[in-house]
């Protein structure tokens, strides 16, 4: 189905708009007895908005930490870029141009909004440990131009009156922003988001829906997002890849997914 | 040269001229985006404004045009304003939190041809309701975010008219003097701006100042104040208002002060702490808002910082309004104060950002005694104004070394005062409004024949000669038994306590008086988590037993006050509520400058009032509420009733009747 050329001297190609950017193929992820993923195939276009939905436990976290090197699956391969990775480290990922934010807020919580974005351009910087401690000279250049970007995400994020505060005193959804821009920070190809709305009200979710379409827009940024609240993934996604039990059960516009009746029978339960 | 210039400089565009020539290198403008300070001086200001004008005449933009402003307070906002006159054009600036619908009423009656907004917000606004603006040609936004794929053909990014506009002006030799011609054709007599008043009854009226009239005002201000050139003003107040009109832009431009608009609503604390302004313009709300998280926060401090903090409050509160208002202070008072000066009120003014306050104002609504109070005696010079947008702002005005707390001061220069037979404030001076833009009804209404302005509100001098406002003059109502019923003057009494939030009071007509009342969510909900009481929402918080208790103090001791006033004691609050959900302007419930509108109130929660006044102690109510994208939504409660004691008019000592709901 994914009939993208072997790519065979193992450099990255740059996809065009429209293109796929990465594509997994029949990926099984085990642990121990417990089937987490079994012979999921799917692909990424450049410029979309990917979503990945199912109920609970169906494996689409895991899908995620696949696809970002933080676990190995079994069988099956993922393509990305035009390069067949075996196995891939998440730093290396990351490199790459594939950036996340976590189902749990994962931030340094003593450290002010500021720096925590500042953190995601840490892959950006060229300098080496003796430049940067003696803060002069090219590596203070190099901090200002950093400096300028992560206020822009700043003032792209709307984040503006927290800049200075320790992201561990922050509410939630003001949490889940900041994290969005530390990984906006790197400033990605593809970019992962493992629940990005989870426990944000209404209008929290309103923005980061505005926010998440921005990115896409502005930087046309590849986005895979898991999300459960299905009014936000069909205002949202341009596709969607349903999984239940590991299994992929449906695939397709949001549109389509919605009235696909296995989607619905998974959804809402079936009478047995 | 000075004088003749003076003569000349009778629009703002003109002055901002002035200011160029004159004062060219001095910052006019700064505005802190992405964390750092951008700063232009006047000749910058001027070059832009001058080649905006050029811009916009090349889209089309004629003399006597209206151009809509609508947005958070930007330099290319303002200097929006300054090119429309440039033209002979006349700006409206409209509030930018105005929902779709209000927005379209002002747009539509003020024939806006133009309008210049901030961002995409502001633009889908505008856009959804083009249907209903048929005359509206361009609009031109200030922060091109996510607008980039927007259909570009009446669309414009003000950046590039201002370049557009200055490749103009130097592509030919004619065009600096064209532009020049436009600039000298405008005269002080013309239309300078409509501002439409926020409504507190019906749809909102737009006020026609002239360039005259607005100078004059401003110019009352800086006198009155000794501003120059080296004072520094932060800008965050709804540029559609009379007061920032006044403030941010015609007094900056006529004394040549710098404008400093801030990140966002977010941030203005820390940017004006940045900043150190040393002029201030704010309705008592900023004030209380600041106060309150202070206060909020000293309730998390150590033991010891509280007891410090709380000892040099009582030190201040003693001595302190006196030691800034010249008088004779023992000399321990002094040192004292001295001492809580350097511990605590130095620090604290310096959070507040108002370290290098020469003079702040506070009007719009009656402020708290204890609040004003609070910061004049930290060394503040804080002095409230009483003014209209039909007065070009100033009325009243409290000199220094004058300072009240109950009332709003003298006559501020060049204003005659009379006070008509039904204690209504008439007003006149050379700064009044030419009328109501195309309601020819409504100004005759408002103006008397010899010139004079009715304020609509009642109020009276006392022995010094200081203006004391009660209420507004066709709200002091009567209750059945014909005892006075003044709502305001009891909602302000109640708005005091740091607890309560909103208050509107019923009573016109009926036996007795009732109030129903928001809570404020930030200190009640610290006050909550004090003393374990759980609650997951307003709502919730807003029906419990011991808020309604605590609620229920408040309300005796203002049951207290009332009784202890010559006139005021028939209208002692007998039974109140606290309402399931806080009062919003998106709702219509307030005005935009957060005003209640209790005609409104009343037949919204009809069944709330009816509970007030039919004995039962509870009643269920459903009411609609209007998200700020338009949609609606139904929250739906059981608010309880509660019965509160009175006391004997004009003693004020024992309860007459003591029950409990």
């Amino acid at each position: 189905m994914n009939a993208e050329p072997m790519n065979r001297t193992g450099e990255p190609v740059a996809a065009a708009k429209g293109e796929v950017l990465l594509s997994v193929e029949h990926i099984s992820l085990r642990f121990g007895g417990v089937k987490a993923i079994t012979d999921v195939s799917f692909d990424i276009r450049k410029g979309e908005v990917r979503a990945i939905i199912g109920p609970n436990g169906a494996g689409k976290t895991s899908m995620l930490n696949c696809i970002n090197g933080f676990y190995h699956p079994q069988e099956g391969q993922i393509t990305y870029k035009g390069v067949r990775r075996a196995r891939v480290k998440p730093h290396q990922a990351a490199s790459d141009g594939i950036a996340r934010t976590f189902q749990n807020v994962a931030l340094f919580k003593g450290m002010s909004t500021l720096d925590n974005i500042m953190t995601g351009r840490t892959l950006k910087m060229n300098r080496n440990f003796f430049w940067q401690a003696l803060r002069h000279g090219p590596a203070m250049t190099e901090e200002i131009a950093h400096r300028k970007v992560v206020e822009d995400i700043i003032d792209f994020l709307q984040i503006q009156h927290i800049r200075k505060l320790p992201v561990g005193k922050l509410p939630y959804g003001l949490q889940k922003r900041v994290e969005l821009g530390r990984a906006l920070a790197m400033e990605p190809e593809l970019l992962l988001l493992d629940e990005p709305m989870a426990g944000m009200n209404l209008e929290e979710k309103e923005d980061m829906c505005r926010f998440i379409l921005d990115v896409n827009n502005e930087f046309g940024t590849t986005i895979a997002l898991i999300e459960h609240d299905m009014g936000v993934v069909m205002d949202l996604s341009d596709r969607v890849v349903v999984l239940e039990y590991g299994r992929k059960i449906a695939d397709g516009t949001p549109a389509e997914v919605k009235a696909d009746q296995a989607v619905i029978d998974a959804y809402l339960g079936v009478a047995h | 040269m000075a004088n003749a210039t003076a003569g000349q400089a009778d629009t703002f565009p003109k002055l901002l001229m002035r200011n160029a020539r004159e004062r060219g290198g001095r910052v006019a403008f700064r505005h802190k985006d992405l964390g750092i300070w951008q700063s232009w001086n006047w000749a910058q200001v001027a070059d832009k404004v001058r080649a905006y004008a050029r811009g916009l005449q090349d889209l089309g933009l004629k003399r006597g045009d209206k151009v809509a402003i609508v947005g958070y307070n930007r330099p290319r906002l303002y200097w929006s304003m300054a090119a429309a006159q440039w033209l002979g054009a006349v700006p409206v600036p409209v509030y930018a939190d105005s929902v779709a619908d209000e927005m379209a009423y002002v747009l539509d009656h003020a024939e806006a041809v133009f309008a210049c907004v901030q961002n995409q917000e502001q633009v889908d606004k505008i856009l959804s309701i083009a249907e209903r603006l048929p005359r509206l040609r361009h609009m031109l936004y200030d922060e091109p975010r996510g607008l980039r794929d927007y259909d570009h053909e009446k669309l414009h990014d003000i950046g590039q008219v201002i370049a557009a506009g200055a490749e103009a002006l130097k592509a030919s030799p004619e065009a600096p003097a064209a532009i020049e011609a436009e600039l000298s054709a405008g005269s002080g007599a013309d239309l300078g701006i409509i501002l439409y008043t926020s409504g507190t009854t019906g749809r909102p009226k737009g006020v026609m100042l002239s360039h005259y009239n607005v100078i004059t005002a401003a110019e009352i201000g800086c006198q009155f104040d000794g501003l120059t050139e080296s004072d520094e003003i932060i800008a965050y107040l709804p540029i559609a208002w009379v007061g920032d009109h006044v403030f941010s832009y015609a007094q900056a431009i006529i004394a040549g002060f710098c404008v400093n608009c801030p990140e966002g609503p977010e941030t203005v604390i820390d940017d004006r702490r940045e900043v150190g302004t040393t002029y201030a313009f704010a309705p008592p709300r900023v004030f209380e808002t600041m106060l309150t998280v202070t206060m909020v926060r000293m309730e998390d401090a150590g033991p010891l910082m509280r007891k410090m903090f709380h000892y040099f409050l009582g030190v201040a509160k003693k001595h302190g309004e006196n030691i800034l208002n010249g008088e004779p202070v023992p000399l321990g008072g002094r040192l004292l104060y001295k001492l809580g000066d350097l511990l605590v009120y130095a620090p604290l003014r310096n959070r507040f950002g108002l370290s290098a306050i020469k003079v702040g104002y506070t009007a719009g609504e009656a402020i708290g005694p204890e609040l004003f109070k609070f910061y004049r005696s930290i060394g503040v010079n804080l002095k409230q104004l009483y003014g209209q947008t039909e007065a070009g702002v100033y009325i009243t005005m409290q000199p220094n070394g004058e300072i009240k707390a109950d009332t709003v001061g003298k006559p501020a220069p060049l204003v005659e005062i009379r006070i008509d037979d039904n204690g209504e404030v008439l007003y006149r001076s050379p700064s009044i409004f030419g009328g109501y833009y195309k309601d020819p009804e409504k100004t005759a209404e408002t103006m008397t024949a010899d010139g004079y302005v009715r304020s609509g509100d009642a109020g009276f001098f006392d022995e010094s000669g200081h203006l004391k406002i009660i209420d507004r003059a066709k709200d002091v109502g009567k209750l059945s038994n014909g005892d006075l019923f003044p709502p305001k003057y009891i909602e302000n009494k109640l708005k005091f306590y740091p607890n309560i939030k909103e208050v509107v009071a019923f009573g016109q007509g009926h036996d007795y008086a009732t109030v129903a009342l928001n809570i404020d969510l930030t200190a009640v909900g610290n006050w909550a988590e004090r003393n374990n009481v759980v609650y997951a929402s307003y709502q919730e918080l807003a029906g419990h037993d011991l808020v309604y208790d605590m609620i229920s103090k408040h309300i005796d001791e203002v049951n207290r006050s009332l009784a202890s006033e010559p006139l005021m004691g028939g209208a002692q609050i007998r039974r109140f509520l606290i309402l399931h959900k806080e009062l919003d302007a998106d709702d219509g419930e307030l005005t935009r400058t957060q005003k209640v509108r209790r005609g409104f109130i009343a037949e919204r929660y009809a069944p709330l009032v009816k509970a007030l006044y039919d004995g039962s102690t509870a009643a269920d109510i459903s009411t609609e509420v209007t998200f700020e994208d338009g949609r609606k939504g139904v929250i739906s409660a059981n608010v309880k009733v509660r019965d509160a004691a009175v006391y004997p008019a004009a003693t004020g000592a024992k309860p007459v009747t003591a029950r409990a709901a």
